[in-house]
This record gives structure tokens, C-alpha cells and sequence, in this order.
């Protein structure tokens, strides 16, 4: 048996459309952003299985998840700051509870 | 050929990032969904790990594993009750991501089909990329050579960094 691209394409399309349910069916703010951070795993790992594979003797896709990677943390840390930040004011985070925008 | 071992670890991989990534989005406990969430990203190192990127491999528990995980358990921890269940879900809204993941699936794998040749090719001879030229090609201005995108990483952490700070103080 040989493992081809796509034996590795098929786990992280999975990830990918756990993070789209995810992201459509929770409520909690935070759990939506661990959705989001599971989508923006999946294509991460794309860009490097794509690398590999097809383009071996190039380094692009390791270069952009690396910078992937680094701009997820830089928004995570702002989005939970954000999101403390509306905890502290409204003492809620449920996204659907959250319609006015200044108290 | 792969040997036996390659193909047991592509197993425990597969199978782990599969079942660790919906077991996030479906549990009703946020303190294991973001539990859950660790393990998916170290099952996604671990597949760096074994396509030969140690570098990306360690940047990935390094700074997924060590930093957002821990962003997250402390945020879960100031803003909700841990042990709480999350309220049972609204049979529409359910059916709503059902078909949003479907649609999204049916797109890609059709997609994948139609490119079969690129999909099933295999595994090329790679040398590891060395910190040396990782450093080389992060420093440099030519072609293949990534300065820009790293000083505008630079700014943009710097401004993620103040806003963070501006946002979160108590006023």
C-alpha cells in the first residue's frame, strides 16, 4: 500500500467540515472561535501536503503556514480579548444574546 | 512501497485528527472541546513530524499547543462555568450545519475527483529543510525569500499586541 496525497486530503477536508458545523451550530463565542481555529488547521495542513507532494524542492507552503500560523495567534489573543471584554460589559457571550452594540 | 511503521503512523494520524476534530465541535463541555481541540493540533504535528517539516512540527506545538490552547482554557475559565452543559441544540439550527458541512464536503471531494491525477501522487524524495535556509529565506529580499511578509508580521503582532492591551484594561 502506498500513501498517496489524497489518503492525507481526506482527514483534513474532515477537519475542515467539523469546523464549518462547528462554526454554524454553537452558540458560546469561544466555542465558534475553536471552530474557526479548527478550519484554519485544516488548510494549513493542506498548504504543507500540497508543498510536499507536488512541489518538493520548493518551500512556499511551509513559508505560508508559518505566517499562517503566527496571524491565527495574533487574532485569537485579540478575538479573546474582545470577547472578555463584552463578557465584562454584559456578562454574557452567547452570540445570538448579543444585539446592541454600546451600553 | 511504504513500510509497515509509516503506515501505522499514518493511521494513528489520520484517526486521531478524524475523530478528535468532530468530537470538538460536538461535545457539550467547551472545557473538552478546547481539550479536544489540543489533541487535534498535536495529531496535525505529528503529521508535520512525519512528512518531514521538524521545523513546522515545532512551531505548531510551540505555538498552537503552548499559546492558543492555554488562551483559550484561561478564557473558557474567566467567562463560563466549566462543568455546565451547553443548552441542548435547536433541531433547525442542527440540520443547518449538517448541511453546511455536507455541501462543503460533497464541493471538495467532487472537486478532488476531478483532479485524480494530482491526488494520487505519491511521496517525493525531500531533503529536510535545514534552519540554516529557513532563516536564509525568512531574512532575504530575492526571489523564494519572505523579509516582507516577516516585517509586516512584526507590525502586525506589535499592533494585535497594543489593541489587546487597549482592549482588555480596566477603565
Amino acid at each position: 500500500m502506498e500513501i498517496t496525497l489524497i489518503y492525507y486530503l481526506i482527514p483534513s477536508l474532515i477537519m475542515f467540515c467539523a469546523g464549518v458545523y462547528g462554526f454554524v451550530t454553537r452558540k458560546n463565542m469561544i466555542a465558534m472561535l475553536i471552530s474557526l481555529e479548527l478550519m484554519l488547521n485544516a488548510v494549513d495542513i493542506n498548504f504543507v501536503l500540497f508543498n510536499r507532494y507536488l512541489y518538493p524542492e520548493q518551500q512556499e507552503g511551509m513559508f505560508f503556514t508559518l505566517f499562517a500560523i503566527a496571524i491565527a495567534a495574533a487574532e485569537t489573543a485579540l478575538a479573546i480579548a474582545i470577547i472578555i471584554n463584552v463578557f465584562r460589559a454584559v456578562k454574557n457571550i452567547n452570540a445570538a444574546d448579543l444585539t446592541e452594540m454600546k451600553h | 512501497m511504504e513500510s509497515v511503521g509509516s503506515i501505522i503512523m499514518y493511521v494513528i494520524i489520520a484517526l486521531s485528527i478524524i475523530v478528535f476534530s468532530v468530537l470538538t465541535v460536538t461535545t457539550r463541555k467547551i472545557l473538552r472541546s478546547a481539550t479536544f481541540l489540543l489533541f487535534t493540533l498535536f495529531a496535525a504535528a505529528l503529521l508535520y513530524f512525519k512528512l518531514d517539516y521538524e521545523f513546522l512540527g515545532a512551531v505548531q506545538i510551540a505555538v498552537y499547543a503552548g499559546g492558543i490552547v492555554v488562551l483559550f482554557v484561561f478564557s473558557i475559565l474567566l467567562t463560563s462555568h466549566p462543568g455546565h452543559n451547553s443548552e441542548r441544540l435547536v433541531s433547525r439550527r442542527r440540520i443547518l450545519g449538517c448541511v453546511a458541512a455536507v455541501a462543503t464536503f460533497a464541493v471538495v471531494a467532487w472537486a478532488l475527483l476531478m483532479r485524480c491525477g494530482q491526488a494520487l501522487a505519491s511521496l517525493p524524495q525531500m531533503e529536510n529543510p535545514k534552519i540554516h535556509e529557513i532563516g536564509l529565506a525568512l531574512m532575504g529580499t530575492g526571489e523564494y525569500q519572505y523579509l516582507l511578509p516577516f516585517e509586516a508580521l512584526s507590525v502586525l503582532l506589535l499592533a494585535c499586541i497594543i489593541g489587546g492591551v487597549v482592549v482588555a484594561r480596566k477603565r
